[in-house]
């Protein structure tokens, strides 16, 4: 009842304020067309009605939300207004929020109430944004489903019976469902990109460094990195310009001068308006379109690089020669680096502790059997094995060797092209249940995302069509270190020319 | 390369997870699929080639020493699971 | 059976830095629990570590000082293990890639003079304490200990004895306080020594196995631990048993070492390098910054004050026993100018047996160089004799005044004026004849009696040398 009467008070028709950009949110509420408390309220309202049949969000908080939203608004109202002022944002469960309920997704931390911001979050509340709430996750990041969350499974809102996708299908679902404008995301071997795909919606992952980590529940330490989940590139370049930036808490953090993501969005670089992409090279790599890849998603990549050329752009022929091993080089350093991180879950200082024990190694081993789920625990196992002794050489160091093959791959890649292009993924959203028996199986959904951190290479995920059932088809983007502004602006090309971004799955209204 | 029972069993004990026999062995069958995986590794010669460790060829940052932390410890004491004058309890640690 | 004892030892040295190795928490000794534990300490989800510039420096230092080479690429490792006194269930420490290899510290034991190899310094993070007082049944965990930074130093096993390891763990405790990298308290555990033992049939080229006993926080202990495992461990052979590689730990109240309980899974700690922090890179600029800036070590100085002071092997020692003494002592020589004996026997008598009886460090004496240096200058000027310097001295310590002051008011200047002592010698004469008698018979020791008396006669205030030079004129004549 409440919302209607707010909408019937908005200027834009709720139909279009949960499709407006945020440059479109933020001028309105720099206008005082709306402020942040209706803004905010309008999608704690869409939340409450929507979420109970998606899950994606664990934590809710109206009145932590609101009090953000009325302290965006005195801002708005003194002249102070920030880049992100106002703009309510769902955060992944991964990152601690101070006085936020921070469980990433598992048992160990369903009582964990962060008693700290991590960076990126210091960052957004700096800017302005609202925090709306947590969205459920893979229990620690580990899983491509988001199923393996403690707090059950999210649902696809293209196709309730179907995955979003993870592990942050929760943020990817909040902004596909338009609950939230915008979101936050982490992404260790395809987090926020195959999500993004999965849900029809674009989600970045920047070069590695780029944004801190330091508040960033860790999974793998050198894959890591947070990254934006929105509608558009545009949106996407708004978002990490607030998120990106040194951090001297986080040693990996890069200390580089500030860019402007958004500055050569709308930059023919040869200003030619007819063929914006002129003298842009693109690579589509022959190892991501062989066997494995669904001809539905290998249609809806190949007319969109179609579209690209239109635009302007050529097609090159690339290889990365070493792209099959990427899958097993990551399931070994991803699970060796995320048993060592994993080693503080000891019911000892904060987080689960199981409540019958005998002694302290039983407490140890009750605590984690219990706090831990099974798809966590399989990669403590497997980390934990390649790491033993006898074992190093051979699994870890030899998946460290692969990574750098595979990321002189890349290197030589980049030497013929500029942006390198595939599918996210190599299928549509698969069906809740459908592959959760069967670990290997869902690692492989991994196969042409993983590469990028293990390179540490910017990657971005776009939509481009549709495929079986109706599901949305991701198009990949990478690009070479620190090349996020030259790919968002190819991005936003394509989307200037295209409306793949701008459609919603039904039910949302 | 393939693990066994025992292994599984010793691999669980490093990482601290209590497991039982027929979790052990519904968990040996999972870990040796992915095991599977991981041997594709092996298909390439990796000789000289300089394992890589980070993305970029960065060295670590030095910080200034200077005490920069208050005493927060009540605040992060109220979130654990046993505190008492100030020290978390757990069961007795013997030497 | 001949045995030869083999020992090597590893010291974790607490640097001496304000902040943590890896966080910006506090270091100091004797905080409340935990509150010296920071986010970073305690191991909070998403924390992460940055490396203390301090600590790099006061490794190097270390490194320079023992003549060892400075890796200019080190790689922090991960130890991995559970123990509720490691929050992170690792332990940040450097495996393969340490910052200081090689290098080496002379001891001496009985006179004679040895070199012993060091293998290897590194910096890690220490951990948590574990009080087993009783809180109904269980441990109480404290973490301000939890990442103080630590430096790690191993010995090749180059010792044959426990005086030979002793003098080791001496002499690396005197040098890392001498380059100011360490306060050595060894009862807030700053310096403490695990040992290596084994022994072997005297002239193989075999090493025995060994045993760790951990832990040992005094000189005393160190020397009685390894000397019960060596005996255990003789005695076990020769039983015809083997020894078991294990850790041990002393017991000093029943003076003995003991298995410590196992842990199950052995040493499995899966190193690997630490994905959170990068490699550690030094510039040789900045080694050869530290290298400058640090001070004449206590075996050049030694050697210094034996050649150009003259001073004996152990005199020369005890100046340089520790930076404060050698720094008193060198204002003091530059004050008087010279007077490297005097100096010398002033300070290793005079004034450490007044800091030992008030308890005090010579940083503390309330006696400074330029004071004492006063003091003596009147001894070299004949100004006053030693006895009545003495005086002046106890007088000056217990805060009366300064050297003049006392002087004036105690009436203290040595009597030196030749005329005045024949006068008082000639009255003694008189009144001692039985004396006189006894020396001018033969008996040597009268004459030590008649200047006995003519001091007593003087109030103490005659100059000894020229009584003894004016008394034996008189008996000659």
């Amino acid at each position: 009842m409440r919302s209607r009467f707010f909408a019937s008070l908005l200027p834009l028709s709720p139909p279009a304020m949960i499709n407006a950009s945020l440059k479109q949110l933020s001028t309105q509420l720099a206008q005082k067309k709306i402020s942040s408390v209706e803004l905010t309220q309008f999608h704690l309202d869409r939340i409450a009605r929507l979420n109970p049949g998606l899950n994606a969000f664990v934590t809710v908080d109206a009145a932590r939300s609101l009090a953000q939203a009325r302290a965006a608004d005195a801002r708005i109202a003194a002249g102070k207004a920030q880049p992100l002022s106002g703009i309510p944002v769902a955060h992944k469960d991964i990152f601690c929020a101070k006085g936020w309920l921070t469980t990433c997704g598992s048992k160990m931390l369903a009582n964990f109430v962060s008693p700290y911001d991590a960076h990126v979050v210091e960052r957004l509340n700096a800017a302005g944004a609202v925090i709306l709430g947590k969205t459920n996750m893979d229990e620690f990041a580990m899983g491509s489903s988001s199923e393996t969350c403690f707090w059950g499974p999210v649902r696809n809102p293209w196709d309730r019976t179907r995955v979003p996708g993870g592990s942050s299908g929760g943020s990817a679902t909040a902004v596909a469902a338009r609950m939230a404008p915008a979101a936050i995301g982490t992404d260790t071997g395809g987090s926020i990109r195959q999500p993004a795909a999965l849900s029809g919606i674009c989600g970045l992952k920047p070069t590695y460094g780029v944004v801190s980590r330091y508040g960033m529940i860790a999974f793998a330490s050198s894959l890591d990195q947070g990254g934006p989940m929105a509608k558009s590139a545009e949106d996407l370049a708004l978002m990490l310009n607030v998120m990106a930036g040194f951090d001297a808490r986080d040693s990996t953090s890069l200390e580089r001068p500030a860019e402007d993501y958004a500055r050569v969005l709308e930059a023919p670089p040869t200003g030619d308006r007819a063929k914006p992409l002129r003298g842009l090279r693109i690579g589509a790599p022959k190892e991501y379109f062989g066997a494995g890849l669904g001809s539905d998603v290998g249609a809806a990549v190949e007319a969109a690089l179609a579209q690209f050329e239109k635009l302007g752009a050529q097609r090159v022929a690339v290889s990365l020669p070493n792209a099959a091993l990427s899958v097993p080089a990551y399931y070994v350093i991803a699970p060796a680096e995320a048993s060592s991180n994993l080693s503080r879950f000891d019911g000892v200082r904060y987080g689960y502790r199981a409540p019958d024990y005998t002694d302290l190694a039983d407490m140890y081993r009750k605590s984690r059997a219990q706090g831990f789920g099974a798809e966590v625990k399989r990669r403590i196992l497997i980390g934990t094995y390649v790491l033993s002794h006898g074992y190093y050489d051979a699994y870890y160091l030899k998946a460290q060797k692969i990574r750098r093959l595979i990321a002189q791959d890349f290197v030589q890649a980049y030497k013929q092209c500029d942006l390198i292009m595939g599918p996210t993924s190599p299928n549509v959203a698969f069906a809740l249940g459908a592959k959760a028996s069967d670990p290997v199986e869902m690692y492989l959904n991994d196969i042409y995302t993983v590469a990028a951190n293990l390179a540490g290479l910017p990657a971005m995920s776009i939509p481009c069509g549709f495929g079986e059932g109706g599901m949305p088809v991701g198009l990949q983007l990478a690009g070479n270190y620190f090349t996020e502004a030259r790919m968002l602006q190819a991005a936003h090309r394509y989307q200037l020319a295209t409306d793949w971004h701008l459609r919603q799955p039904a039910g949302v209204e | 390369m393939s693990l066994s029972l025992p292994e599984v069993k010793r691999v669980a004990l490093l990482a601290r997870i209590e497991i039982t026999d027929g979790e052990a062995e519904v968990v040996q069958g999972q870990l040796n699929d992915i095991f599977k995986l991981i041997e594709q590794m092996q298909s390439v010669d990796t000789e000289g080639i300089t394992p890589m460790a980070h993305a970029q060829d960065v060295v670590q940052r030095l910080r200034e020493d200077r005490v920069t932390e208050t005493d927060q410890h009540a605040l992060y004491q109220s979130i654990a699971p046993q505190v008492e004058n100030g020290l978390y309890l757990v069961p007795k640690v013997i030497e | 059976m001949d045995w030869e004892t083999v020992i090597g030892i590893e010291t974790h040295a607490q640097l001496s830095t304000v902040s943590k190795i890896f966080s910006g928490a506090a270091t100091r000794f004797g905080a409340a629990p935990n509150v010296q534990a920071c986010a970073v300490d305690i191991a909070l989800p998403g924390v992460l570590p940055v490396l203390n510039r301090a600590a790099v420096e006061k490794a190097v230092r270390l490194g320079l000082a023992v003549g060892a080479d400075i890796n200019r690429r080190s790689v922090f490792a991960r130890k991995n293990y559970f123990y509720p006194d490691l929050p992170k269930g690792y332990q940040i420490s450097q495996y393969e890639l340490p910052v200081v290899r090689g290098g080496s510290l002379s001891i001496a034991v009985d006179g004679a003079e040895k070199t012993v190899r060091l293998t290897r310094a590194h910096l890690e993070e220490d951990a948590g304490k574990s009080l087993h007082e009783d809180f109904h049944g269980m441990s109480g965990i404290d973490l301000n200990r939890a990442g103080t930074p630590l430096l790690e130093i191993v010995t090749e096993p180059d010792m044959r004895s426990a005086e030979e390891a002793v003098a080791y763990a001496k002499a690396l405790h005197a040098l890392l306080r001498w380059i100011g990298i360490c306060d050595g308290n060894m009862q807030e555990g700053s310096f403490r020594c695990d040992a290596n033992v084994s022994v072997r049939p005297k002239g193989s080229a075999v090493l025995g196995t060994r045993c760790e006993i951990k832990n040992l926080n005094s000189f005393r202990f160190l020397e009685e631990a390894i000397n019960y495992e060596v005996r255990r461990q003789i005695e076990l052979l020769e039983d015809g048993g083997t020894v078991v590689q294990e850790t041990r730990l002393y017991d000093p109240d029943r003076r003995e070492t003991r298995s410590m309980r196992s842990k199950e899974d052995a040493h499995d700690y899966r190193y690997f390098p630490d994905p959170d922090l990068l490699p550690l890179v030094i510039s040789a600029e900045t080694i050869e910054q530290i290298r400058s800036e640090l001070p004449e070590l206590p075996q050049a100085k030694c050697a210094r004050y034996m050649s150009e002071f003259g001073l004996s092997a152990y005199d020369a020692g005890v100046l340089t026993s520790s930076r404060e003494v050698a720094e008193f002592y060198e204002n003091l020589i530059r004050a008087l100018g010279g007077g490297y004996k005097l100096a010398s026997s002033w300070i290793s008598v005079e004034l450490f047996g007044a800091l030992k009886r008030a308890g005090m460090e010579i940083s503390q004496s309330p006696i400074s160089s330029g004071q004492l240096a006063d003091l003596l200058q009147r001894i070299q000027k004949n100004a006053i004799n030693g006895k009545q310097a003495k005086e002046v001295f106890d007088a000056m310590w217990d805060g009366e005044g300064d050297a003049e002051a006392i002087i004036v008011a105690r009436g203290l200047t040595q009597i030196s004026d030749a005329g005045e002592l024949e006068q008082v010698i000639d009255s003694m004469l008189a009144a001692n004849s039985k004396s006189v008698e006894e020396y001018k018979g033969g008996k040597e020791k009268a004459f030590n009696a008649l200047v006995g008396q003519a001091m007593k006669a003087t109030k103490g205030k005659g100059n000894p040398a020229l009584i003894n030079e004016i008394l034996k004129k008189k008996l000659a004549g």
